[in-house]
């Protein structure tokens, strides 16, 4: 079942050199399933996942046929309509969780206060309920969590907690945009387990944007990989290592790898071409 | 005799109430012209460990022999000389209202070397650069670009052992397979030794000969890299760092 789908997106910027084009016209759409935009920097990832909350900042533009959630068009919403889809049909969890949390609340605090705007439920039950969410991430000693401010607390411990505040009103879609890129490996696992878990549990559609083609093709179900604003090429996320596209093929070749030693590594050739072909649709 | 030699090493931290153990009674040997690995998560030590090294923390006790010289509290004018390191952050590491030019320029200046103007010339095509980049600023340059010359300053006074600390971990993988192929150049040409910190084992693995693997300050296990490939590490600690690098796997319910 289709949850989210975006047909022609584009984000554009002006500059002093004319407009700069960050996405170009990608189409996809999302069911209740991971899927996984990958892609280098400035290769426009981030700007899709923005650009469907409606958060790019004016100058910027966004134009698409439609972005729909439930066949509702989110471009066409007044902003007090999409206020009310933001956080509560789609959330987003952002790369780093150091500039996401506010520095001078306690975790409990910050937490509590995205309940308050839901409903009107006492102090004690939304108390309740955000030590009940902290479990949720895996959280072990959540009271200590609830009264910490953000700086006593780790960077993967951070990031679950930004996890479990995006899915107390427990939104339909999350973008999580480099989830876990700032952390240690290991913790990393874990947090990719929680996720997992959650869209296995709740049925939510799950956009994981991230530059590690390695970790996405061993947690999505499937992929979309982005060059210069363009999808270039979609697939199976288990079959990403047989992906033909150039890019995607360089891009695999110049990872490091355990299990196959070289001398040095292949360097990715671009090719032109590759910016100027039309973009694969992501419409499953 | 070259390399570096440590043995015993503490490293800590003065809080207000209490003492920061960052790195505890650690043993490491690194041959000449070999290259090394430190693998561990953030707060195991390893970057603590090359800034002890090159004196940016005061706060350490034990034996560290590099290159041949016992090092004290005040290095020599020499020792800064064999020893350079290459930070993980190319954004961060230069001025930037400084061209490729003065930063290089001041750093062989600062060296003691006279015929500047050709060993700038010589360093940036080393570094892959060329004359072309010569004059311009860090916002001018890429990611990848900027690490480049980040190496030719670490180059500049013409250094045995390097030390890197992750110096890939900010860029994009295309971008990396060129300064892993760069940094492996290089150690061939200047006959470097490498002391690398990384996270990414797959990057270590592919640059280093040995690695050791930190947990909470501590060396759990040295290995080499045939072992690290074999997937055969001894202490659980690194079978479990190396089993997460492999990517996620479904926990069947």
């Amino acid at each position: 079942m289709t949850r989210l789908d975006v047909e022609n997106l584009w984000v554009k910027f002006p500059t002093r050199n004319g407009i700069f084009d960050a996405v170009r016209g990608i189409s996809f759409s999302l069911g209740e399933e991971r899927l996984g935009i990958v892609g280098e920097s400035g290769s426009g990832k981030s700007m899709t996942g923005r650009a469907i909350l409606r958060l790019i900042r004016k100058p910027g533009q966004v134009t698409a046929n439609h972005i729909s959630l439930d066949g509702e068009d989110l471009l066409k919403m007044s902003e007090r309509g999409i206020r009310k889809i933001r956080g509560q049909r789609i959330s987003m969890v952002m790369q780093d969780p150091k500039f996401s949390l506010n520095p001078v609340m306690t975790v409990g605090d910050q937490m509590m206060e995205s309940y308050m705007i839901l409903g009107k439920n006492s102090r004690t039950e939304i108390k309740n309920k955000v030590i009940e969410a902290l479990k949720a991430v895996a959280i072990r000693d959540p009271m200590r969590v609830f009264n910490a401010y953000p700086h006593e607390l780790s960077g993967g411990m951070g990031q679950r907690i930004m996890i479990a505040m995006m899915l107390i009103p427990d939104p339909d879609i999350l973008i999580a945009d480099e989830p876990t890129s700032a952390l240690d490996v290991s913790v990393q696992i874990q947090v990719l387990g929680i996720l997992d878990k959650l869209v296995q549990e709740r049925g939510m559609g799950l956009i994981f944007i991230s530059h590690d083609l390695n970790l996405v093709s061993s947690f999505c179900d499937r992929v979309l990989i982005m060059y210069a604003g363009r999808i270039v090429e979609v697939c199976a996320a288990d079959k990403l290592h047989e992906a033909t596209h150039p890019y995607t093929r360089g891009l695999l070749k110049s990872l490091p790898r355990l299990d196959a030693p070289q001398e040095r590594l292949t360097v990715l050739a671009r090719d032109p071409e590759w910016a100027r072909a039309e973009s694969v649709s992501g419409v499953k | 005799m070259s390399g570096i030699v440590i043995k015993n090493l503490d490293v800590w931290f003065d809080g207000k109430e209490e003492r920061v153990n960052a790195v505890k009674g650690t043993d490491l040997y690194v041959a000449e012209g070999e290259s090394f690995g430190l693998v561990g998560e953030s707060g195991s030590g390893k970057s603590t460990i090359l800034r002890a090294l090159t004196g940016l923390i005061p706060t350490w006790s034990g034996e560290i022999d590099v290159a041949g010289e016992k090092l004290g509290r005040h290095r020599s004018r020499q020792f800064y000389k064999k020893v350079q390191m290459v930070f993980q952050d190319p954004y961060a590491a230069l001025h930037p209202r400084h061209s490729v030019d003065q930063f290089l320029s001041e750093t062989l200046r600062l060296h003691g070397f006279s015929d500047i103007d050709r060993r700038i010339g010589k360093l940036l095509d080393d570094v892959g650069l060329g004359p072309a980049f010569r004059f311009r600023y860090p916002h001018q340059l890429s990611g990848g670009q900027r690490q480049r010359v980040a190496i030719a300053r670490a180059l500049a006074p013409e250094p045995e052992i390097l030390l890197l600390d992750e110096p890939t971990s900010a860029l994009d993988v295309s971008v990396q397979a060129e300064i892993l192929n760069l940094l492996h150049d290089l150690r061939r040409a200047h006959n470097l030794t490498y002391l690398m910190v990384s996270h990414d084992l797959a990057v270590v693995g592919h640059m280093c000969e040995r690695i050791a693997v930190m947990q909470m300050g501590e060396i759990v296990e040295i290995m080499t890299i045939e072992q690290m490939r074999a997937l055969d590490p001894q202490h659980p600690y690194s079978r479990h760092l190396l089993e997460s690098s492999l990517g996620y796997k479904r926990q069947p319910d």
